[in-house]
């Protein structure tokens, strides 16, 4: 029992101290960040590695999202009569929910785990070490420009995500449902909001690029230096991020959309 | 092998440019921002009893044409009617000064909007101007209770 | 300012004192690097002798005791300082730690790139010449993966005189070689500690081959200097840790069994449970 109650105690401290330690770590990344302003061949380097190549799994999810959500909104709303607002239950979905939040998941999945091993297996193999003894510092120099990177590709994944999903919506919708095309668009445009829906998207998918990829550079950063730990890491990064990501979506929405 | 420095570069800028125009697109085609986004626009006033469940942006149509949107809506503490402001595109500047306004739901349970109807009075509406002829939202409980009270006085009969 | 600076001593670490997780690492160790000289630090497998290394290089902070560089004294130094020191340092890790995604040429680049400022012909010019002096030039555009680890070495070795630092650490650098690549690292370390003046510390166990290069050794063991002086007078000691450590015996005061009970009590209390 007594052991139980000390395990707990034991889990519990060592949560506060990765808190702790990764507030510290970030702390110090932004005020690293305005030294990028004389190295953006950094951050370019790491759009491409986070953003150019998540594109293809982000645009081939979104207009399957897109496909799924107009055909499931068509059977609910045929029933009520209402199957001419299709398009604007696809679009209302995608920008304040699915095209944020997806994107998320998926950069979690596929950048922010990319991004725990890349980091860990440089602190497993001595390159962090061997970069500040060249005194270079390895926070500003290898982790900065990614947060950064992640930072910027986000959005735009989400917003990339959210239009081909509104497009894979409208082929199903006038190919299969036979639905007018112009009411799909027209019932749209009168029901979606740009400063309510659109710019809370965007809120939440900066917010959420954000978080993922902290904890992505924090969990490569913080890793053991084995292949074990490495390894750990990356499990860790993929089912931190979901959380953290779901978490903050109710946060946000319960903010946002009173 | 690495990728070069220079490719990257490009598909770096396409990705860019790709975000950039999601994101423009969305706002120009899959919300409202579309009309009247920029432009100039006038101002008028319309006192209504009752705006039922209009909200601020709504669109403003003429003959189902859209000229404008909903730019603010208020409570008059004199008369305790709602006082809302129509924002009208500059393209549709002469509107007669009786054209009157109605608030109107579309579809049984879609959105509410104000819809125009045109007067005959040679001059035009300027910014500032006050709406005549207003009509409220219908509501459908008062209807229902309308529908009710007048079933049972003619019953009366 | 340290009297340090008269005798010619570079690295003055005094009654240095380190424990992890409760364990002593270090317990009161003295060490004198001078200057020019190359300096072998020795013991067995386990007494922390890279642990030395990060110390002097500022990557670990002692729990007492003093580690002076240059009369600076490091654990004490701010961010920037440590930086600014680190500049004159190189150091050459075990594993080679170079950049995977980076060639040979870019790896050994980098620290000019970061720090010289120079214009990009220069940095072109002295990569080849860093490369030509450990005998790779032509491997300038392979990656480290497609490298043997002996010319990984010899890489990482020419990334860490790129800046021409006037201390130089090598962490078991003679540790998995084939005997060529052995002799040649044994041969470049030498060479350049004379050529370019630089103050060298070699970490290793690898006896035969320190013996020959190094002007001055310390053994480590328990947790502190058990003995120090030339090659020739190590050869001389009569330390049971020495002699241990030098004739390879399996079995001395680093004893061969790990601590345990008796046998006798092992197999009879199992007996009897």
């Amino acid at each position: 029992m007594l052991a139980r109650i000390q395990d707990l105690g034991a889990a519990t401290l060592t949560a506060i101290g990765r808190i702790g330690r990764s507030s510290l770590f970030l702390g110090r990344l932004l005020a690293g960040l305005p030294l990028l302003v004389k190295r953006p061949g950094l951050v370019i380097q790491q759009l491409y590695v986070i953003g150019v190549l998540s594109l293809v799994i982000i645009s081939v999810s979104g207009v399957f999202v897109g496909m799924v959500l107009a055909l499931q909104g068509y059977y609910t709303l045929v029933d009520f009569g209402a199957e001419q607002s299709v398009g604007t239950l696809v679009a209302l979905s995608l920008t304040r929910e699915l095209g944020p939040v997806v994107t998320a998941l998926l950069f979690g999945g596929r950048a922010g785990s990319a991004l725990t091993a890349e980091i860990g297996l440089m602190k497993a193999t001595d390159q962090l070490s061997s970069m500040e003894m060249m005194a270079v510092d390895p926070e500003r120099r290898v982790v900065a420009p990614r947060l950064l990177a992640g930072f910027i590709a986000m959005p735009l994944l989400a917003a990339i995500f959210i239009l081909l999903g509104v497009g894979g919506g409208y082929v199903v919708a006038t190919s299969m449902l036979g639905i007018d095309g112009g009411a799909y668009w027209s019932q749209m445009q009168a029901n979606v909001s740009f400063s309510d829906d659109i710019a809370n998207g965007v809120i939440k998918s900066l917010t959420f690029g954000f978080v993922a990829t902290w904890i992505a550079v924090f969990e490569g950063y913080d890793c053991k230096p084995t292949s074990e730990g490495v390894s750990r890491a990356t499990t860790r990064t993929v089912v931190h991020t979901s959380l953290a990501v779901l978490g903050l979506d109710f946060l946000l929405t319960a903010l946002m959309f009173d | 092998m690495q990728t070069s420095q220079r490719a990257i570069e490009i598909a770096v800028g396409l990705f860019v440019a790709a975000g950039a125009a999601a994101l423009f697109a969305l706002a120009l085609y899959v919300s409202n921002l579309t009309a009247f986004a920029g432009g100039e626009r006038y101002t008028v006033i319309g006192h209504f009893q009752n705006i039922g469940g209009l909200r601020e942006g709504a669109p403003i149509d003429m003959a189902g044409v859209q000229i404008g949107r909903v730019e603010a809506i208020e409570l008059d503490k004199q008369t305790f009617e709602a006082r809302v402001e129509l924002s009208i595109s500059a393209d549709y500047d002469n509107l007669p000064s009786d054209t009157s306004a109605k608030i109107l739901t579309s579809g049984l349970l879609g959105e509410q909007y104000i819809g125009m109807e045109p007067g005959g009075s040679p001059t035009t509406l300027q910014d500032g101007d006050e709406l005549m002829l207003t009509q409220s939202a219908l509501i459908l409980e008062e209807l229902i209770g309308q529908f009710l009270y007048d079933k049972a006085s003619g019953g009366d009969e | 300012m340290p009297s340090s600076q008269d005798n010619g001593v570079l690295v003055d670490v005094r009654d240095l004192r380190v424990a992890r997780g409760g364990r002593p690492i270090f317990d009161g160790v003295d060490i004198q690097i001078r200057r020019g000289e190359v300096t072998a630090v020795m013991g067995p497998s386990g007494t922390g002798k890279t642990t030395l290394l990060r110390l002097i290089g500022g990557q670990l902070k002692p729990d007492s005791g003093q580690v002076v560089v240059e009369g600076q004294s490091v654990p004490a130094l701010s961010r920037s300082r440590l930086f600014r020191l680190r500049r004159r340092m190189g150091m050459l890790f075990q594993s080679g730690a170079l950049f995977t995604d980076l060639t040979c040429f870019e790896n050994v680049a980098f620290p000019l790139r970061e720090h010289s400022g120079l214009p990009e012909r220069l940095i072109r010019h002295l990569v080849r010449l860093k490369l030509e002096a450990v005998g790779l030039r032509g491997a300038a555009g392979l990656y480290p993966a497609e490298l043997s680890g002996g010319m990984a070495r010899r890489v990482a070795l020419a990334r860490a005189i790129a800046m021409d630092p006037k201390l130089m650490f090598y962490d078991e650098p003679f540790s998995g070689q084939d005997p060529i690549s052995m002799g040649t690292l044994v041969q470049l370390i030498r060479q350049l500690n004379d050529a370019l003046g630089l103050t060298s510390v070699v970490v290793s166990h690898d006896v035969k081959e320190v013996a020959t290069i190094a002007d001055r050794i310390y053994m480590l063991a328990d947790g502190r200097v058990v003995e120090s002086g030339t090659p020739a007078e190590l050869q001389r000691s009569q330390s049971a840790w020495v002699r241990q450590f030098m004739d390879a015996l399996p079995d001395g005061p680093v004893p061969f069994h790990y601590p345990a009970v008796s046998l006798a009590d092992d197999l009879l209390g199992e007996d009897s449970a």
